[in-house]
This record gives structure tokens, C-alpha cells and sequence, in this order.
């Protein structure tokens, strides 16, 4: 009986399982399919093949994509420089109001992005008057927008990271002559390795893939590769499109691999 | 005995240290001479950890002082203190190999490279894990991340070295080759140590004095046996040795009426009469059957259980009143054994009881009653 159960458990879970894969993997592999169509228009079947659609992606996305990993990259650096102490304190400390800190570094996680991305614009374009900056369309208020939508990323996973951590060890440290900061440095950093590479690696992903900030936040001289993949389906229907989010995938999927043996390095290194 | 150049002589003064409207250190005072090893003894939550944090520096008093070799260090942050703690969970950096954590401390004091190498290999040599120098902490047992936790604390040559109940995360067996390991470097190196245990036997095997500790406050200060002949109230009488405490009031100079009027004869005359404590520790009580001569109180045994080395015996001298009494178990002296029911006689000599006044202090005897006190060595 108990035996049947079990069979009819673990074909569900199979089921289950391949539903999942399908759920994922078909569109990729049809987005694989379509960027390989020697075609001006999507027509099925193709009449032949070419792999010619990659080497135009850098004609027509070349300064998107740049702009894209520039501010991925400053993301990435603002929100760890943000995200990494307040992790720290979060995690020390019960002070009065710690609460209502730990809601707002969390709370843009919540917020849809279209609307955060109208405030946002309407709050630069306000500075922008009062205090005579050029902040709108520039990359700079482009920047500060996504270290605000990645910061709670990096927090969450640095918090993660030190939940198992033994504080001991950082009074050990200091009672063998390490000063607060020698401390942080040589005993909490390490401890937090991994949820600082995993944090450092969502907030490039979350700023590059970013469509709806950067729909209010860009200007004709700053686009981003997904609004500019967006402005170019305006117009042309042709595999160019899938090609790019071919790339962009395997791109990413790399960078997940190569981090994931990495940080997995590091554990048994540790 | 030798003593380090770096050991310092330790002194609390009064110390205070209050959590919300909970008292954890109440006044602690203690004089530890250089060199010398003194157990913070008591049951969880008697404020020895927290004393010893205070002495780390981990945490402030709320008033009282700390001072090494008579300069006072309460004011000074952990890292400039120079004490080397080995803590309960050991506290082992695990990214960095044996090694690397035993020379933490020198790096922190910009010890050249040739200094540092020469000091960690002396330290692996001490602790025996010369073959380990390369391995990480998790690739290591309880006992030698044990052995690197005090070759870090005592790398820096400390001035004071605080154990933090240091043997509790080990097995019964390598508990008792750590806490001799402890000792013996420890007299070797000449090392001022306090160290932190609930656990009597390890308290009482490593300390040349003990600190035993209870609600925040020092009950009694010295060696073990001090504690062991002349305890200073019930408390420590019942921790040291797990007296019978029986509370009561002195009716005659030789007798302790218990609450319900029944009444325990005395081994020695005492003076004055009042409310009173009886504390008698389990292994003074023998048993005996019912007409001996020189018995200090009658009951009935509730329940004899056998324990190999020992036997033991709950006797019921009254509805609210029982003792324990325990004898060899094993050998030409074994004591009888006494089944459920049975009604006994207890006996006990004078050296082996202890009287309190209602404030807890000991009464001393008036004169020792040695008739009383033969017959029962007789019995």
C-alpha cells in the first residue's frame, strides 16, 4: 500500500519537476531556434539558417550594451558600499528604530518598479529645478536609482550570510589585539564572503536586466540594452532581438557559473 | 611553580554589573596573585561569565575596578588589554589555518615575519599539533581546535589568561586529559588564569583557589578543601560536596527541632538557641538499624539505589523531611543495603556537620561533644 503511494509520490514529483524544466527551457530553446533563422521577418518554417544575426548584435546594441555594464558595475559598487555596513549594523545591533531602518532598506523590493520609476523621475526632475543640476536622462541619476533598487539585495544576503556567524570569534580577535575596524576587516568580512559575492552578483543582474527605471530615467544620448531592445521591436521584427537575449543569457549563465565555483571554491578553501 | 615575567597580578575591586533591574556581578571582590589558577565556580546564571567578561573587557561595570599589577584596565577596550581567553565554543577563525590563527595576536602587535614563526612553531610545539600548522579549524577535533584556541591566547604572552569554561564542549574522557593539559602548561608557563566552569570535579582538580558564586555574589573565597571543611553558609555546603540542607531551629545546645517538632540530635553542643540550618553531606551519613546506640535521628528508607562504586539511600525522617546518605558500594567496607521500608537509624560525627544561623553564617560549636562523636565512629 504504503509501496503504491510512494511509486505514485515520486511520478508526481518527476512530473512536477519536468514541468518545471519544460516551463523554463522551451522558451529558451525556441529563443535559441529563432536567432539562428536566416529571415528579415519571423516566418515558419525558415527557409535556411545563419549564424550571422550574432556579429550585427555590436552595430546596433554596442552602446546600450555599454551603458548597461557601466551601470551595472556602479550598481554594483553603490550598493555594496551601502548594502555591506548596514548589513553589519542590522545584524549587531538592537537600537531604537532599527525597525524602521530595516523596512526602508528592504521596502523598494515591494514597490512596483513603473511606479518607483515615476517618482523617481519626477523627484530628479524637482532637483534638477530647484537646484540647477542635470540629473534627469543623465547616468548619474540613472546610477542612483539602481543602487536604490539593489541595496536591499545585498543587505538581505549579507544579513543571510551572518545569521550563522559566531560573533565569539570577532572578541576573540579583539581580545588578541585586533582594533573594531581590524575586526570587521579580518574576522566579519570573510564570514560574509559569500553573501557579498552572491549580493554583488543579484545587483549586476537586477541593473542589467532593468527595464522600467530606465524606461523614465534614459535620454536619447543614455540608453540601456533592454530599453533599447525595447525601442528597436518598434520597429523591426527580425532575429536580431532573440540573438541579443541568446547572448544576454549566456552571458549571465556564465557569470553564474563561474561565481558559483568560486564562492564554492572558497567554502572548501576556508 | 615558576612565574612568567608577563604574569600580572589581577584585582577586582567591587565589581558591579547590572542587566535591566537584574544584578548579574553584586560587588565582586577577588585578589588573584601572579601565577596563580582561580575557578569562578557556580550554577548557570551566578555571574561568572559575566565576571569574566567584565575582566575582558567584553563588557563595562557598572561601577568597581578592574586592575592588573595595581594600574587600573577598566577603561581600556578589549584589544588593548593583553588577555588571552579561550572561549567556550573556542572561537576558531575558520578561514585561516592553525597557523595563521595562533599568529593573529602577533600580526595585531606588528611582530616581524621571523618572530611570529619562531613563536607559533614554540606554541605548535606546546600544544603538540606541529603536524596540523596547514589544516583548517573544521578539519580539526574538539580537542585540538581546543589546543589551538589556547595556543592563540597564549601566543601573546598574555598578562592574565581567561578560560571560558573551556572543557564543556568535550567528551568525559578528553575532558580529564584537557583539564591535567591546562594545568600542567599552565604551572609550566607560570600563567595568572581564571577560569570559568559549572563543573565541580574539573573546578576542584585545576583551581589553587576557588571563587564560588551564586545570585551575582562571591559566597566563599580559597583553596578547595577550605570550601570542602569549613563552607561559609548552606549554599556553598550544598554545592560542595551536595549537602543535605535541613532547615529547623536549636531547641537545647544539642538539639535541632525540625518544623514539624521532630527532633535531630546534634553531634556538638552549640550556643544559643533560634532558628537554625543543618547541612550534612551524603557520604558522613551511615546507616544503622533501629536501637544504636549514639543515632542522630531516626527515619524509614524510601529507596536504596546501587551505583557500583557507591550505594545510596533517601531516608524519610518525617512527611516533609528526607536525607541522603551514601556508602561504598563495592569492597570489605561496602555499606548494607537497606531495602524500601526499613526502618534505620542515621549517624554522623561532629567534624561532618554544619550549623548556620538564620542569616546563613555558620555556628560555631561550643564545645565538641567527643563521647557523642566516639560512639558514632563506634557504630
Amino acid at each position: 500500500m504504503s509501496d503504491t503511494l510512494a511509486r505514485v509520490e515520486h511520478a508526481a514529483v518527476s512530473l512536477l519537476v519536468s514541468l518545471g524544466v519544460a516551463l523554463i527551457g522551451v522558451p529558451l530553446l525556441l529563443t535559441l531556434y529563432l536567432s539562428v533563422f536566416d529571415e528579415k521577418l519571423i516566418l515558419f518554417p525558415p527557409h535556411a539558417y545563419t549564424l550571422d544575426w550574432y556579429p550585427a548584435i555590436g552595430a546596433t546594441f554596442g552602446d546600450p550594451i555599454w551603458t548597461s555594464l557601466q551601470l551595472g558595475a556602479a550598481a554594483v559598487i553603490g550598493s555594496l558600499t551601502l548594502g555591506i555596513p548596514a548589513g553589519i549594523g542590522l545584524s549587531r545591533h538592537r537600537f531604537r528604530g532599527r525597525g524602521l531602518v530595516s523596512t526602508l532598506l528592504l521596502a523598494p523590493i515591494t514597490v512596483p518598479g513603473i511606479a518607483l520609476g515615476l517618482a523617481i523621475y519626477i523627484m530628479l526632475v524637482a532637483i534638477d529645478e530647484t537646484a540647477g543640476t542635470a540629473l534627469t536622462g543623465s547616468l548619474t541619476g540613472l546610477v542612483l536609482a539602481h543602487i536604490l533598487i539593489t541595496t536591499p539585495w545585498v543587505v538581505r544576503l549579507c544579513l543571510a550570510s551572518l545569521a550563522t556567524h559566531d560573533r565569539t570569534a570577532e572578541e576573540a580577535a579583539a581580545s588578541l589585539g585586533a582594533h573594531p575596524l581590524k575586526v570587521i576587516w579580518r574576522v566579519t568580512l570573510p564570514a560574509m564572503r559569500p553573501g557579498i559575492i552572491a549580493g554583488a552578483l543579484f545587483a549586476f543582474v537586477i541593473s542589467f536586466e532593468n527595464l522600467e527605471l530606465a524606461l523614465f530615467l534614459t535620454s536619447p544620448g543614455v540608453t540601456t540594452l533592454p530599453v533599447a531592445v525595447l525601442q528597436y521591436l518598434e520597429y523591426h521584427i527580425d532575429p536580431l532581438v532573440a540573438a541579443v537575449a541568446v547572448a544576454q543569457t549566456l552571458g549571465i549563465a556564465v557569470l553564474l557559473l563561474l561565481l558559483d565555483r568560486f564562492v564554492r571554491l572558497g567554502r572548501i578553501v576556508r | 611553580m615558576t612565574t612568567s615575567p608577563d604574569a600580572a597580578a589581577l584585582t577586582l575591586d567591587r565589581l558591579v554589573r547590572r542587566f535591566a533591574s537584574h544584578t548579574a556581578v553584586d560587588e565582586v571582590s577577588l585578589s588573584v596573585t601572579p601565577g596563580e589558577l582561580v575557578v569562578l565556580l557556580g550554577p548557570s546564571g551566578c555571574g561568572k561569565t559575566t565576571t569574566l567578561r567584565l575582566i575582558a573587557g567584553f563588557i563595562a561595570p557598572d561601577a568597581g575596578d578592574i586592575r592588573l599589577d595595581g594600574q587600573s584596565i577598566v577603561a581600556l577596550p578589549p584589544h588593548k588589554r593583553d588577555m588571552g581567553i579561550v572561549f567556550q565554543s573556542y572561537a576558531l577563525f575558520p578561514h585561516l589555518s592553525v597557523a595563521r590563527n595562533i599568529a593573529f595576536g602577533l600580526e595585531m602587535r606588528h611582530t616581524t615575519a621571523a618572530a611570529t614563526q619562531a613563536r607559533v612553531d614554540e606554541m605548535l610545539r606546546l600544544v603538540r599539533l606541529e603536524a596540523f600548522a596547514t589544516r583548517l579549524p573544521r578539519q580539526l577535533s574538539g580537542g585540538q581546535q581546543q589546543r589551538v584556541a589556547l595556543a592563540r591566547a597564549l601566543a601573546i604572552h598574555p598578562r592574565a589568561l581567561l578560560l571560558d569554561e573551556p572543557l564543556s564542549n568535550l567528551d568525559a574522557a578528553l575532558r580529564q586529559d584537557m583539564a591535567r593539559e591546562i594545568r600542567l602548561l599552565q604551572q609550566a608557563r607560570g600563567i595568572t588564569t581564571i577560569m570559568v566552569t559549572h563543573d565541580q570535579t574539573e573546578a576542584m582538580a585545576l583551581a589553587d583557589r576557588l571563587v564560588l558564586m551564586h545570585d551575582g555574589k562571591v559566597q566563599q573565597i580559597g583553596p578547595p578543601e577550605a570550601l570542602h571543611l569549613h563552607p561559609a553558609n548552606p549554599f556553598v555546603a550544598r554545592f560542595i560536596g551536595g549537602a543535605n540542607i535541613v532547615p529547623g531551629r536549636i531547641d537545647t545546645a544539642t538539639h535541632l527541632l525540625l518544623p514539624d517538632g521532630a527532633p535531630i540530635s546534634l553531634a556538638a553542643a552549640y550556643p544559643g538557641t533560634g532558628a537554625a540550618t543543618l547541612a550534612v553531606r551524603p557520604d558522613s551519613i551511615r546507616l544503622g538499624e533501629p536501637g544504636r546506640a549514639g543515632a542522630r535521628a531516626a527515619g524509614t528508607v524510601e529507596l536504596c539505589t546501587w551505583l557500583g562504586a557507591t550505594v545510596e539511600h533517601v531516608v524519610r525522617l518525617t512527611p516533609e523531611t528526607t536525607l541522603l546518605a551514601r556508602g561504598p558500594g563495592l569492597g570489605p567496607d561496602a555499606a548494607p543495603r537497606h531495602k524500601a521500608g526499613t526502618p534505620v537509624t542515621l549517624h554522623w560525627s561532629a567534624e561532618d556537620e554544619f550549623l548556620f544561623d538564620a542569616s546563613g553564617r555558620p555556628i560555631a560549636a561550643a564545645t565538641t561533644d567527643f563521647t557523642r562523636s566516639r560512639e558514632t565512629n563506634d557504630a
